[in-house]
């Protein structure tokens, strides 16, 4: 028998970075009781990355935006394989919740005449992102963490889920070890909100931290939940690639919404020799033009380094693969360029990208005012995740909810960037919202000790083999390098094949590693348990790629380099079936509302 | 590829024994990264914490050198490597294990500002109107990253551990950052002198010079709420004043 702590909530939220932070305060906010678990300290999760900005239509900085335009290009950009009414609420509420946080205090950047400042960013036809510099999240994540601890939830910093409790079909709560002295607790709840984010330590280049491991998408999965799309995963063109130690650490797209371009070892701004049809119209064809639309000429249309993420990115390794690249393998990132246009160029470099410069100055030596920086693909964000109800958030599983980057749906095979923090306060309100209602509806249910005692003694297994088993950082190490290697930003059907070969062998070195010391603080321990969530995403990523016979968005197929009319019907869904098994199906999309498809084809105009 | 040598603190509850590790050491590595290193080569117990690895964050603080730095801005080419590099945890917060060290007190502390509070909106559709070159002054102090580093070298909490009677630099920071925040309307000037220990910091700049977000804690925020308190409390002319201004 192991001993462990007992709680007792309305509502659990696992996860607090913006999404799980919203959703938290929301549910307070009914008079429902609740409890936030994170991972790490709070205020540190990945929200705390993000740089660029916030999307929103507001209009601030250009008043033809609207809510459908906004609608149209997530929908474009997700090559319509979103869930249509995902993307119609979170384009209809962002600017709500842009204007919330402010009223929570954050301080976001001004227009001139002192309204909330918007900047371009890729795939947005107009300017869209409230920012603060390059670090909204930053100020995201600390709003709503100053105005979270005075709503009544209570928060449990450091502790980790490692399983969830089901009563019959239904969530019943989840079991969770606390980091400082690896002691166990059970958490009861009448609904769970899962709101952990991404699962980038699956590969060896990231940009996201430790924290990473898909671990709400496993808990789903292993709960019995329906999870869809998950081989759209996305690369972001610019990661840093030297020195070796931060090799995947983000670069915003922010530095091209200000004006930076992207060039091969002869200097050429390769972008303008690959525009794809659908953006052909508002994408502009040489550089005077595109100058023109970064300071804010609005019969200009967008530089070609605004194109999508996943398209920017095929072009960088197109140009490394054809011996153009930069001297470490990367690209040219030149914002420095601008001082050709500029007179104070140096000093609006370091007043809107602020960290960028901080980051180059400090971790490579390079002055990006007065040099290039040398960028290439990073695995970023996972546009797949646990299906929810697109008003609800409520997945398959009955009282267990998902929001945020764990949540599948809104943006189909590729994520336009700034929808991401839209995204989490969006649905993260939404979740809270209907999980509270959820609670006040059902009664607590049961828990089988049975089932508390197998996810304990799993738990401490990796102590049981001790010394003889092997290292976990070694053998999550050789699963992220057959992640990058087997299903990358480039994907072939052999090596696919390969990696769910592999994957079988990682699963049983897995089952055999072990730990030394004791449970207090134990980095080798913590990173053991990681292994079963990275594991399973892992699988269902190359599960899910594996069928899709054709590339779109974050799914690039070198058997099957062009898009597929056929495929645009239906999305990928993995579960687990009765006998334990990683099963996969493909849902028919249901027909897009009359009205936003009228908004759609406005848009192709 | 040359050789480095780490003396890492390691134990549990405070009792702490410096050990040695060898390692092959890379271009541009930074002290976590050396770490990291060492925990996949053998030492997979070293606790330590980290997340964005880019200074974005503020999870990795140690004393590196005997110095309050962020491990994963802290590159290995600045670092004397023909004696062995000292890494420690934090001193100024109770011990858990190696290099993590309980910085709990902060967050309660914070806790014990009063929050936000906004005047009414400009405008009907409930939003504000601020010029940029109002806000960038709150916006120095909201680059913070909550790394307690300022909190680590500041000797009132290092040394005479009034922990519970003094908030530290970090938390006023956050407190000029809403007293000046263009919209906020709420008076937090009695509690930085009554319970909050404003008094007990004599400005000796220390936190300034390790925060590693560059944020003038001391001048731009310490001093200047110092100085609210002398005018609340002290000056006769502006007290007389405040008896007869209606409150805000």
């Amino acid at each position: 028998m192991n001993g462990y702590t007992t709680h007792e909530f309305d509502v659990l939220v696992i996860g607090a970075g913006g999404a799980g932070l919203r959703a938290a305060i929301e549910a307070s906010g009914t008079g429902a009781k609740v409890a936030l678990i994170c991972k790490s300290l709070l205020g540190k999760a990945h929200t705390v990355m993000a740089e660029g900005g916030m999307a929103a239509a507001m209009g601030t900085a250009d008043d033809r935006d609207s809510w459908s335009t906004h609608f149209a290009d997530t929908m474009r950009g997700g090559m319509y394989l979103n869930n249509s009414r995902m993307a119609e609420l979170h384009a209809k509420e962002a600017a709500d919740r842009v204007n919330e946080l402010e009223a929570w205090g954050a301080v976001f950047d001004r227009t001139p005449e002192g309204r909330i400042n918007q900047r371009n960013f890729g795939g947005h036809k107009y300017r869209r992102l409230a920012h603060v510099g390059d670090r909204t999240g930053l100020e995201m994540i600390r709003t709503l963490q100053d105005h979270g601890i005075h709503q009544g939830f209570e928060v449990f910093m450091e502790y980790t889920v490692v399983d969830l409790l089901m009563d019959g079909g239904r969530v019943a709560g989840a079991f969770a070890y606390e980091r400082n002295h690896g002691t166990f607790h059970l958490f009861r709840a009448k609904a769970v909100i899962l709101a952990t984010g991404g699962l980038g330590r699956c590969y060896k280049v990231t940009s996201n931290s430790w924290e990473g491991t898909g671990d709400g998408h496993a808990l789903a999965y292993h709960a019995g939940a329906e999870m869809r799309d998950m081989e759209f995963l996305q690369f972001h063109p610019t990661g840093m690639v030297w020195p070796p130690s931060v090799r995947g650490i983000l670069v915003t797209e922010g530095v091209r919404g200000e004006g930076g371009i992207l060039q091969n070892s002869e200097g050429r701004r390769f972008m303008f020799d690959d525009i794809p049809d659908a953006y052909s119209h508002q994408t502009s064809d040489n550089e005077e033009e595109g100058w023109r639309y970064i300071t804010g000429d609005k019969e200009a249309r967008r530089p070609p380094e605004l194109l999508t993420r996943d398209h920017v990115a095929r072009c960088i390794i197109r140009e490394i693969k054809e011996g153009r690249g930069s001297p470490h393998g990367g690209v040219f990132l030149n914002i420095h360029w601008i001082k050709e246009n500029l007179k104070d160029a140096e000093a609006h470099i370091k007043k809107k990208l602020p960290s960028m410069y901080h980051q180059f100055k400090e971790l490579a030596g390079v002055d990006i005012t007065k040099e290039s920086m040398e960028v290439g693909p990073t695995t970023h964000y996972v546009m797949g995740g646990i299906k929810v109800d697109a008003d609800t958030q409520m997945s398959t599983v009955p009282g267990l909810f998902a929001a945020g980057e764990c949540a599948g749906g809104l943006h189909g095979a590729n994520r336009l960037g700034g929808n991401s923090l839209s995204d989490l306060v969006v649905f993260g309100k939404r979740a809270g919202q209907y999980a509270a209602e959820y609670a006040s509806g059902h009664d607590m249910p049961t828990v089988d000790e049975g089932q508390v005692q197998d996810i304990a003694k799993e738990t401490l297994a990796p102590f049981e083999r001790g010394d003889t088993g092997e290292n976990p950082f070694q053998i999550q190490h050789a699963l992220q390098d057959m992640m990058q290697a087997k299903a990358g930003i480039v994907r072939t059907h052999v090596e696919m094949t390969e990696g769910l070969e592999e994957l079988q062998k990682l699963k049983a070195r897995a089952a055999e590693c072990g730990v030394q010391s004791n449970r207090d603080f134990n980095p080798g321990w913590n990173t053991a348990l990681d292994l079963k969530p990275l594991l399973a995403c892992s699988e269902m990523i190359l599960m899910s790629a594996i069928n899709r016979k054709e590339s779109r968005g974050g799914h690039y197929h070198d058997d099957y380099p062009e898009k597929c009319p056929e495929h645009a019907k239906w999305n990928t869904i993995i579960h687990k079936s009765a006998d334990g098994t990683m099963t996969r199906t493909e849902a028919e999309i249901p027909a897009v509302r009359s009205d936003l498809q009228e908004i759609i084809e406005e848009n192709q105009r | 590829m040359s050789k480095a040598t780490f003396r890492i603190s390691r134990g549990s509850g405070g009792d702490l024994t410096p050990e040695d590790y060898e390692i092959e050491i890379g271009e541009g590595m930074v002290v976590l990264d050396a770490v990291h290193q060492i925990q996949s080569e053998g030492a997979s117990d070293l606790a330590v914490r980290w997340n964005c690895k880019a200074g974005k964050c503020g999870s990795c603080s140690a004393e590196v050198n005997g110095m309050p730095r962020l491990m994963c801005m802290t590159r290995l080419e600045d670092l004397d490597l023909s004696q062995p590099v000292t890494i420690e945890p934090m001193h100024a917060f109770p011990h858990v294990r190696d290099l993590v060290t309980d910085v709990s007190s902060n967050y309660r502390a914070k806790k014990s500002i009063k929050p936000f509070k906004p005047r009414k909106p400009d405008n009907a559709d409930g939003t504000w109107n601020m010029k940029q070159e109002d806000v960038e002054r709150v916006q120095e102090f909201r680059k913070c990253i909550e790394c307690f580093l300022c909190q680590d070298v500041c000797h009132v909490l290092r040394d005479h551990h009034k922990h519970e009677e003094f908030i530290g630099p970090r938390n006023f920071v956050y407190s000029a950052a809403l007293e000046m925040h263009p919209l906020d309307t709420e008076d937090r000037v009695g509690d930085l002198k009554k319970d909050q220990g404003i008094g007990y910091c004599n400005i000796t700049k220390c936190c300034t010079v390790v925060c590693p977000e560059n944020i003038k804690i001391t001048d731009n925020a310490i001093i200047p709420l110092k100085e609210r308190v002398v005018d609340e409390f002290y000056d006769p002319f502006t007290k007389l004043f405040r008896m007869f201004k209606p409150k805000k």
